[in-house]
């Protein structure tokens, strides 16, 4: 009997969704989005786990459309979902203002869902998988693919792009306007801060002249990586347009040249346009998420706060010029790209991320000592994460190592795998398990085990995931191909293992975090509240 | 010239000691932020220290590279170094087309393989016979792809395309038609 209580009311009953504010609310559906499409991601990971070891159990085109979806899925249906929803709680938050729009903040949420939605269908029913990197002419190759599809696909993509558009318009709109009844704020000086054009004025100025910047530092990191965030919605939606012209003109009986696109210049394109996310905006979040998890843990200011805020902008620049580390395999890429942008702006990342990393070890540590919470062991986690793929990143950015690791598991493994499941998800994890208390006004958390298997779990999955694939790489393993005698079934087999470590890790949490809200508080985050909209969090709360 | 395999062991070792060592500071990390201790406050020439070393590590780790293995400066040089063997390969349709049956290299030649795509972006690597990659490069339509290789010992290595080119790519695969002897 109590557990049935306690799965329909939630731990002790403590979690009233009558008490949330419509903020509260929007950013609990944004994180039963996130985590319905995390669990997708995790699902066929694990599929495809299982046809790495036995590659014979589903047709190729089956395991390829998955692969296209996996990474997108994984992106923009989950963590654009939970990252944008935790920023349109924590803008107004942090700044004490209501936020812009509430309504593009819910049309946010609900674009980013259907789409998702909408090109997981069309990748899955009718197979259309170019893979996420579009190397020209494949999406536009009718021979394989049905137009048909694709095109469902790309409506899907521009329809995650329309919502984060949404997210971009409501969170700079956010950072400069004026509510209703305040003192007029200036928003040219307001934006200037957040990006940190103010930073580089005083660089210039006397130190008498310098001005202190009008927004906090987490302000600044999510306004910066927005910036990236809008740029790559550009890209993409250009990109999407173009490869819909192409299917459109097939539908209609109209066949193209698709030569008429330079396949390298193409490449360039888009690769900047994805390492605006890669190399942009995750590094800048991630960056401004540690900042203000170790302020918010350590209660103390932030250790070399003013450098911190300085190396955001950096960051921000460096991600418009390291793109060509993705084509030092591309012999027609010119060699000074390859030198300049490739390996050297390259190697800025490891300083920008590496000053992260630092100053955010060093403000905890100054507060020590510090109670094991879980956004701590999680904040632990996402920093190790980060110290380990940033460098194997950096290894692969060179023109002598890549001739023999450029699209091997090497790539996918140790570097992408472990940045996003250790470092990044992890740090998101540490940012849930902190928000938890607010967003619920006071929901208990229904079992601390849970919550340390799912911790112990996700992060020995996760590195052990990435350091087998890694080992497979190695060896001569390739991504995004399939192996059909079991060449690498011991690294495969491995990596499998760790794929399910990391499920039951998901599931403890899954399962914890319903049995603390209980079914009933789930469903009720999805009904209108009665509360102002205006609030972020009740009144008594503030 | 020495071969990939020697590099790829010098990676593995180099990387493993790093993630020892990170895992290492980071288990010490937690224990210790958790006990009590002396009030610290970092030094600011702490941090300009650890930067220092973060941009010796940046640069550093490509000058060694540049300098130790010797198949970068012969790739950026490639344009003014005559290769003693030429091959040019054609891809279409996911099949390599090669100009013989078997692609002969003597031992301590240098080889150069010229790439074509006809259509989609391929890749083009080489593979020992235990499924080790020698080296890879990108296929891409409408442009030269090319490479300059020494080999120093006798082998017989496939062809395979390391780009995804759609499902029908995971078949495109040459088996034993690269023999240096």
């Amino acid at each position: 009997m109590k557990f049935i209580n306690i799965l329909l009311d939630g731990e002790e009953g403590l979690f009233k969704p009558k008490s949330l504010t419509p903020m509260q609310k929007l950013v609990l559906r944004f994180v039963v989005v996130s985590l319905v499409y995390y669990f997708f991601a995790l699902f066929e990971g694990m599929l495809m786990r299982i046809m790495q070891v036995d590659a014979s159990l589903m047709p190729a085109d089956q395991y390829f459309g998955m692969l296209t979806a996996h990474p997108l899925v994984g992106i923009f249906g989950s963590t654009y979902s939970l990252v944008f929803g935790a920023f349109l709680f924590l803008v107004p938050y942090l700044m004490k203002k209501p936020l812009w729009s509430y309504k593009l903040g819910n049309l946010t949420y609900l674009f980013i869902a259907i789409g998702t939605l909408v090109f997981w269908t069309a990748g899955f029913l009718t197979h259309y998988s170019p893979l996420y990197t579009l190397y020209w002419p494949l999406p536009a190759d009718f021979t394989q693919f049905n137009p048909l599809g694709g095109a469902f696909f790309i409506t899907g993509i521009a329809l995650v792009m329309v919502g984060t558009v949404f997210f971009v318009i409501n969170i700079f709109a956010t950072i400069t306007y004026t509510p209703v009844g305040w003192e007029k704020q200036n928003g040219k000086k307001l934006l200037g801060s957040a990006l940190g054009i103010d930073s580089v004025k005083n660089i210039f100025r006397k130190k008498q002249n310098r001005t202190e910047p009008l927004v906090s530092l987490p302000i600044a990191a999510v306004a910066r990586g927005t910036v990236d965030v809008a740029l790559n919605a550009g890209i993409i939606l250009f990109t999407g347009v173009l490869i819909l012209v192409y299917m459109v003109g097939h539908l209609m009986g109209y066949d193209l040249k698709n030569t008429a696109v330079d396949a390298l210049l193409y490449k360039n394109w888009f690769w900047w346009g994805l390492d605006l996310i890669a190399d942009g905006l995750v590094l800048i979040f991630v960056a401004g998420t540690w900042y203000l998890l170790a302020m918010l843990i350590t209660g103390k200011e932030l250790f070399m706060a003013k450098i911190a805020r300085i190396a955001l902008l950096v960051e921000l620049v460096v991600s418009w010029t390291v793109w060509s580390h993705h084509l030092m395999s591309d012999q027609a890429q010119p060699g000074i790209l390859k030198i300049l942008s490739g390996e050297l702006v390259t190697a800025f990342e490891l300083i920008t991320q590496g000053l992260a990393f630092f100053i955010t070890l060093v403000t905890l540590w100054s507060a020590r000592p510090l109670k094991m919470t879980n956004p701590l062991k999680f904040l632990l986690g996402g920093l190790l994460g980060f110290g380990l793929a940033v460098p194997a990143g950096i290894m692969q950015a060179d023109i002598g190592l890549n001739r023999i690791l450029h699209n091997t598991q090497w790539i996918i493994g140790p570097h992408v795998h472990v940045a996003i499941l250790v470092g990044l998800t992890m740090t998101l994890y540490s940012a849930v398990y902190i928000l938890f208390p607010i967003v619920t006004n006071g929901a208990k958390l229904h079992s601390q085990k849970l919550a340390n298997v799912h911790f112990w779990c996700h992060l020995l999955g996760g590195i052990g995931m990435g350091a087998f694939m890694g080992m497979a790489g190695l060896h001569g393993m390739l991504r995004r191909t399939l192996y059909y005698e079991g060449e690498y079934n011991l690294y495969m087999i491995l990596a499998l293992l760790s794929g399910i470590l990391l499920t039951v890790g998901f599931l403890a949490f899954f399962y914890n975090i319903v049995m603390s809200l209980g079914l009933k508080g789930v469903l009720q985050i999805f009904t209108p509240s009665k509360l102002d909209v205006n609030d972020i969090v009740p009144k008594t709360k503030e | 010239m020495v071969d990939s395999q020697v590099v790829l062991w010098g990676q593995t070792i180099a990387y493993t000691c790093y993630t020892i060592s990170i895992i290492s500071l980071m288990a010490w990390f937690a224990y210790k932020i958790t006990k009590q201790g002396d009030t610290y406050k970092a030094p600011n020439k702490l941090f300009y220290a650890f930067v220092s070393v973060l941009i010796v590590a940046g640069v550093s780790l490509h000058i060694i590279t540049y300098n130790t293995i010797p198949w970068s400066s012969m790739d950026i040089n490639r344009a003014d170094i005559k290769a003693d063997v030429v091959f040019d390969i054609t891809v279409a349709n996911h099949e390599f087309q090669l100009p013989a049956e078997k692609l002969m290299i003597k031992v301590e030649q240098k080889a150069m393989f010229n790439v074509y795509s006809k259509d989609l972006t391929y890749g083009f690597g080489l593979f020992r016979q235990d499924n080790s990659m020698v080296f890879q490069m990108q296929v891409v339509p409408g442009h030269l792809n090319d490479i300059l290789w020494q080999f120093n010992s006798p082998g017989v290595y496939s062809i395979r395309s390391t780009e995804y080119s759609g499902p029908k790519g995971a078949q495109m695969i040459e088996k034993d038609v690269v023999v240096v002897e």
